[in-house]
């Protein structure tokens, strides 16, 4: 679990920040401004590639997008 | 009536949050023509000011120009006001076909098809061509009105870093497995006056495989060695899939625009495209103005070389007084001043000195970027320019601007 934290967390840096802002595993992503809606697609795509899991587009709302923790919690449920 | 004074309320709170943000925009009366001098009403009521005016998309100075107004007074004479049609039922008049067919020789693509607004033209132009199988893949600083027309598409779009091409190439292999992919891009950024890497996305394009759309808007007439665009600037003409452009900014200042490329996504524009489908035909003296503009614009290219010299003298006479602008070579020149107030005070001391200007802050740019964005014309005279030139030195000495660093300016203002 904790390896997937800092997996998705790198990614959400690396792809999203731009500049020096700090992420925890419980920043807020969209509510944030972080992440836009637009770029959720993206994050998705990466979950979906990196996990072999299939998120419905209805469960990949920005509420479920909104943290480090929140993603790991939905990714999990797909793994199971 | 259902307009009760609860919701009125409701409106001016919202109205009320705009103004204490300092969100609330005020617009100025101008009584003259469009120009390099104009003659400004501000605020409403009082007494007319005569200013240079560098904040207009005049690129040319064709907004005015005798020729333009002669082409549109003999448009109205030839052909009417306005048609009461949408383009398909009974809008096409052969002045719509000729515009159609210069731009596209203009600009080098198959075809064209023109909108009442580049605006309209991008609401339209994703909806028509893709589908929920497609992706859209913009750079993260394109136009609101492209934000607005992918988000009317069903395909599912995606975002790269602005005109970082290796996180380009990072989505489009990403989305590889989708039945089409679009990227989708400014030619000249509006707010920064930075160009999109053309030959580098069209080269990425070329291998996965991936539609290129570019909006021209600023660009259009002048970028480019005969200004055609940003895509002859970087040798790529008849590689981009589709332009849109306007004809509100360069191309004469009026109104409409176009969707320009492959002859297939043209066509389906016109069969498909809703802003195209249920909105007028572009009015008579428009589409005449434009054709003589785009006339000007093939015979010579003394405009565009005078904009081209003008800038430069700009962007030197800037830099050498010791103001911050954004690097470049477009007539898009932003000096940046970070704080949001400092961007409004010198707007409004500027004004005073008799150069219109405007602020620009978040959320138009990133918080923490606030500027001046002026923007040169072919329209200025050397004149006009070194009035301005004069207007910021003494300007951005009262705030003691000059010769600062970003640091210093943020240390003295904050962000």
């Amino acid at each position: 679990m904790e390896d997937m934290k800092e997996i998705i967390k790198d990614y959400v840096i690396k792809e999203y920040v731009e500049d020096d802002t700090e992420v925890t595993y419980d920043t807020p992503l969209i509510s944030g401004g972080i992440v836009d809606s637009f770029s959720m697609v993206s994050l998705k795509r990466f979950l979906e590639n990196k996990y072999k899991i299939s998120i419905p587009d209805d469960k990949a709302t920005p509420e479920a997008f909104d943290s480090v923790n929140k993603i790991c919690t939905l990714v999990n449920e797909y793994l199971k | 009536m259902a307009y009760s004074d609860k919701t009125r309320g409701m409106y001016t709170e919202i109205l009320d949050g705009l103004k204490n943000n300092g969100l609330f925009k005020i617009e100025r009366y101008i009584h003259s023509s469009q120009a390099a001098d104009i003659e400004v009403e501000f605020p409403e009521g009082s007494s007319l000011k005569k200013v240079i005016n560098i904040c207009a998309n005049n690129y040319l100075g064709l907004s005015s120009h005798p020729e333009v107004v002669k082409a549109a007074h003999a448009g109205l004479d030839s052909h009417g006001y306005g048609m009461s049609s949408v383009r398909f039922i009974c809008g096409t008049q052969d002045i719509h076909k000729k515009l159609e067919h210069m731009l596209t020789e203009f600009l080098g693509t198959e075809d064209t098809i023109l909108f009442p607004s580049c605006m309209d033209a991008n609401a339209g132009v994703f909806e028509a061509v893709l589908t929920k199988d497609d992706v859209m893949i913009s750079d993260r600083l394109v136009h609101a009105s492209l934000i607005d027309g992918i988000r009317l598409c069903s395909a599912i779009h995606d975002t790269f870093k602005h005109s970082d091409m290796g996180h380009l190439e990072e989505k489009l292999q990403l989305h590889n497995d989708k039945r089409l992919k679009m990227v989708i891009t400014d030619g000249v950024f509006s707010m920064d006056g930075d160009t999109a890497k053309l030959d580098k996305m069209v080269e990425l394009c070329e291998k996965y495989d991936a539609l290129l759309l570019v909006d021209d808007s600023h660009s259009s007439g002048f970028i480019g060695k005969t200004g055609r665009g940003t895509h002859e600037q970087y040798g790529v003409m008849g590689k981009i899939d589709i332009i849109t452009t306007t004809f509100g900014k360069g191309l004469g200042g009026a109104s409409g625009g176009c969707v320009s490329g492959r002859k297939e996504l043209v066509e389906m524009c016109r069969q498909k495209a809703r802003p195209y489908l249920f909105s007028n035909t572009i009015a008579p003296p428009v589409v005449a103005g434009v054709i003589k503009v785009l006339e000007i614009l093939s015979a010579s290219t003394d405009r565009r070389d005078k904009l081209e010299k003008n800038t430069e003298f700009w962007r030197k006479g800037l830099t050498d007084i010791g103001l911050i602008i954004k690097d470049g070579d477009t007539p898009i020149v932003p000096v940046m001043l970070f704080n949001a107030k400092l961007s409004q005070d010198v707007s409004r001391d500027l004004y005073e000195e008799g150069i219109y200007a405007i602020g620009f802050f978040f959320p138009v740019v990133p918080q923490g970027q606030a500027r001046i964005r002026t923007q040169i014309s072919a329209g200025h005279e050397i004149h006009h320019l070194e009035k301005a030139l004069e207007a910021f030195k003494k300007v951005g000495a009262k705030y003691n601007i000059l010769g600062k660093t970003k640091q210093e300016i943020i240390e003295m203002y904050g962000m």
